[in-house]
């Protein structure tokens, strides 16, 4: 008997018993607010992420391409902003060690936690979101959803063959409880709320 | 910066490790951060040198002495202040966070009946989670055992001619003694998160589930880092200790011939792996090198996507006192041109399935809640275990393992019932802990002395009626037991302190005087 078939026939053997039906799951009231792009900074400096903050009628990237201008290597994904980096033509994924800044756009952010998402066709290689020393995020204020619920009713999650939340930067306190910001992956996440 | 977040309140529980100054990170807009596992108020052993108490003393299959081993834990009143300071603040941030969501009970009631629906249908799901998985051009193992999982790897990385492997943190790949192992057989195992790296090159065991390193200060992290790394041994200061981490360990990422991880949630109508993690060094092992590996405990199964809507909600929550953790990622395929195995490790669960009175304990999601609010695990560490699961859970879980030598743990609490308040998918942790002494003894598992006492008291425990008129006569149940039973050297908790005085009423007197008043309605 195989492992596989093995393991299979004492679940069977040693099925609980009773019955236990799988509950529906009800749609709770968001916690947040109507406006959902001030829930979502809010969160989001909680957790230790960036709002770019832009004044009223001024070019929303102009400050962001005034950090990419004192960067050596910018790895862009988005047409918005020009790098020196070109993603498409990366041959293994360690390569972009040396990358300092990566612009990515979000499919969509999470008022309720503050969180991000992409697939591997924003990031077209994933690990520049973890080997970049910093991030930073163009959303879409319409690509607000405003619960963890409901981003999972989304479609990327079954679609895509990777898909991940990120929640502000990559982060530690495995020391006594000091709070780091980049433990392994980016230092620091700014989110640029940018319509596409 | 704020005045506040300089100068945090004063911690009556343990000022002797309350330092003056603050180095966690800021916001934005200034304010003090305490996402991820970052604590509330600083907390800093004092620069005194004290040796770091080590874990239990494993001698083969003899019964692990947990209570000595605490002993040696107590007698390092810094280390031990800290780490109970500590925990104590995670699991008050986790009170917060659970608190600041109305439907908090609602989602443990469903995260509880997601998992046991699961579970008694577990053969279904993870045929299911199989054929998604193949299905997205997955390579999937089975592993009868941890044995079996050590040797099914391997011969993975044989067969690319891998020799080194990076990976995130996983309490199942730690029950295979899979670093063990890989060493024997000339594989490089580099740990990736900090925690872990830090028990990795101290060459000791984690002593939590969620943070690996928490029984250790920052001084005994310089001195294994010093030792280890060459960093400055005077250096102390966790940013050039969590920096020195980082420079050392990116190297060997990028040159690593695989990655792996553990696994948080599968989900079996997608075969998705889900991994929670703060680092960002799980999404490194599986976006690196060319050939990812992903260890599941076949319990970690949930039937659908949508059920992650509630199981994130809870586990940050209840292991940090965080909304979320910073990263969420869900590996279904293999990115282009390279492969992606899923080994499916079962390692006694599907015999746990069919005890009936523990069966319930596989619905855990190893989030630590209980660990950090036992009174008994902050003040012995959860090296004093001597086992892969520490603290109330693994009380429940490690004589699944190995009935003989684990046959001391369910004696290592104090009953208080905390654990199974805090469990976000509900399981009756106390009680399994006490079932599990029953179980222990009728199978002469326990140390005749204890035995002894158990007889005494079990007669008067184990009928609700005579207990409460045994109460009655005697005042409290303190007094209803032999003083032998409750200072009896093998009651670990009675040892070294005087019971409390006894109230002059029972709280059930109580109760049937002042509110059965006129006749039980």
């Amino acid at each position: 008997m195989t492992s596989r078939e093995a393991t299979l026939a004492a679940i069977r053997a040693n099925r609980p018993k009773g019955d236990f039906p799988l509950p529906p799951i009800p749609a709770f009231t968001p916690l947040v607010g109507e406006d959902l792009v001030a829930e979502f900074g809010e969160r989001l400096k909680r957790m230790g992420g960036r709002i770019e903050p832009v004044a009223e009628g001024s070019d929303p990237l102009a400050g962001i391409r005034e950090r990419l201008a004192g960067a050596k290597v910018v790895a862009s994904a988005v047409p918005e902003v020009t790098g020196n980096r070109d993603l498409t033509m990366v041959a293994k994924p360690g390569d972009l060690e040396d990358v300092d800044i990566a612009v990515v756009r979000a499919v969509f952010g999470i008022a309720e936690s503050g969180s991000v998402l992409f697939t591997e066709g924003e990031l077209i290689v994933n690990s520049v979101a973890y080997l970049a020393q910093h991030l930073i995020v163009l959303l879409d204020p319409t690509d607000l959803v405003d619960t963890v619920q409901s981003a999972y009713r989304r479609p990327e999650f079954a679609s895509s063959a990777y898909a991940v939340l990120h929640t502000g930067p990559s982060a530690t306190a495995d020391i006594e409880g000091v709070l780091i910001h980049g433990a392994q992956g980016v230092r620091s996440l700014t989110v640029v709320m940018l319509p596409r | 910066m704020s005045a506040e977040g300089m100068n945090p309140q004063k911690d009556p529980l343990h000022p002797q490790v309350q330092p003056p100054t603050d180095e966690s990170a800021r916001g934005q807009d200034g304010q003090r951060l305490q996402h991820a596992e970052g604590a509330s108020k600083p907390v800093r052993a004092p620069a005194a040198r004290e040796a770091q108490p080590r874990g239990a003393k494993i001698r083969g299959d003899r019964p692990i002495d947990q209570a000595e081993a605490a002993e040696r834990f107590i007698a390092a009143p810094l280390h031990q202040a800290a780490h109970d300071a500590r925990l104590w603040d995670v699991r008050k941030k986790r009170d917060a966070a659970t608190q600041a969501i109305p439907e908090w009970e609602e989602l443990r009631e469903l995260a509880s009946q997601i998992k046991t629906h699961t579970l008694a249908n577990l053969d279904t799901y993870l045929e299911q989670f199989e054929a998604a998985a193949k299905a997205n051009g997955v390579h999937v193992h089975w592993a009868a055992d941890g044995a079996e999982h050590n040797r099914i790897v391997h011969g993975i990385l044989r067969d690319h001619g891998a020799k080194t492997l990076i990976k995130s943190k996983s309490m199942l790949t730690e029950e295979c003694g899979f670093r063990h192992y890989m060493a024997a057989n000339g594989i490089d195992i580099i740990e990736t998160d900090l925690g872990e790296r830090i028990q990795q090159l101290d060459d000791e065991e984690p002593s939590h589930v969620v943070m690996p390193a928490v029984h250790k200060t920052r001084i005994d992290v310089a001195e294994v880092f010093a030792r280890t790394l060459g960093t400055d041994p005077t250096n102390d200061d966790a940013h050039y200790l969590a920096e020195s981490q980082r420079v050392t360990t990116r190297p060997l990422i990028l040159q690593a011939d695989a990655g792996m991880t553990g696994c948080n949630f599968a989900i079996a109508e997608t075969g998705t792996v889900v991994t929670c993690t703060n680092e960002g060094n799980a999404d490194l092992s599986g976006n690196v090198p060319k050939l990812q590996i992903h260890s599941i405990g076949i319990e970690k199964l949930i039937p659908r996507i949508e059920h992650l809507g509630v199981f994130i909600r809870v586990l940050a929550r209840s292991a940090l006192g965080s909304t979320i953790t910073q990263y969420t990622s869900h590996f279904r395929a293999p990115r282009k041109g390279t492969e992606m195995h899923m080994v499916l490790v079962d390692n006694g669960r599907s015999a746990r399935l069919g005890m009936e009175e523990f069966w319930t304990s596989l619905k855990c999601i190893r989030c630590g809640a209980c660990m950090n609010t036992c009174p008994v695990y902050r003040r012995s560490g959860g090296l004093s275990y001597g086992a892969t699961y520490s603290g109330p859970i693994g009380l429940i879980i490690d004589p699944t393992f190995n009935k003989r030598k684990y046959s001391t743990l369910p004696f290592s609490s104090t009953m208080n019932g905390s654990c199974t308040n805090v469990c976000p998918v509900k399981i009756n942790i106390h009680e399994q802990i006490f079932a599990w002494r029953k179980v222990l003894a009728e199978e002469h598992q326990i140390p005749l002395l204890k035995q002894g006492m158990m007889k005494a008291a079990g007669a008067v425990l184990s009928r609700p009626a005579a207990y409460r008129a045994a109460i009655g006569a005697a005042d409290s149940a303190l007094k209803a037991l032999p003083r032998f039973a409750v200072y009896n050297p093998a009651n670990t908790w009675g040892k070294k302190r005087e019971m409390p005085e006894t109230p002059k009423q029972s709280f059930h007197a109580w109760y049937k005087q002042n509110r059965m008043k006129g006749g039980a309605k």
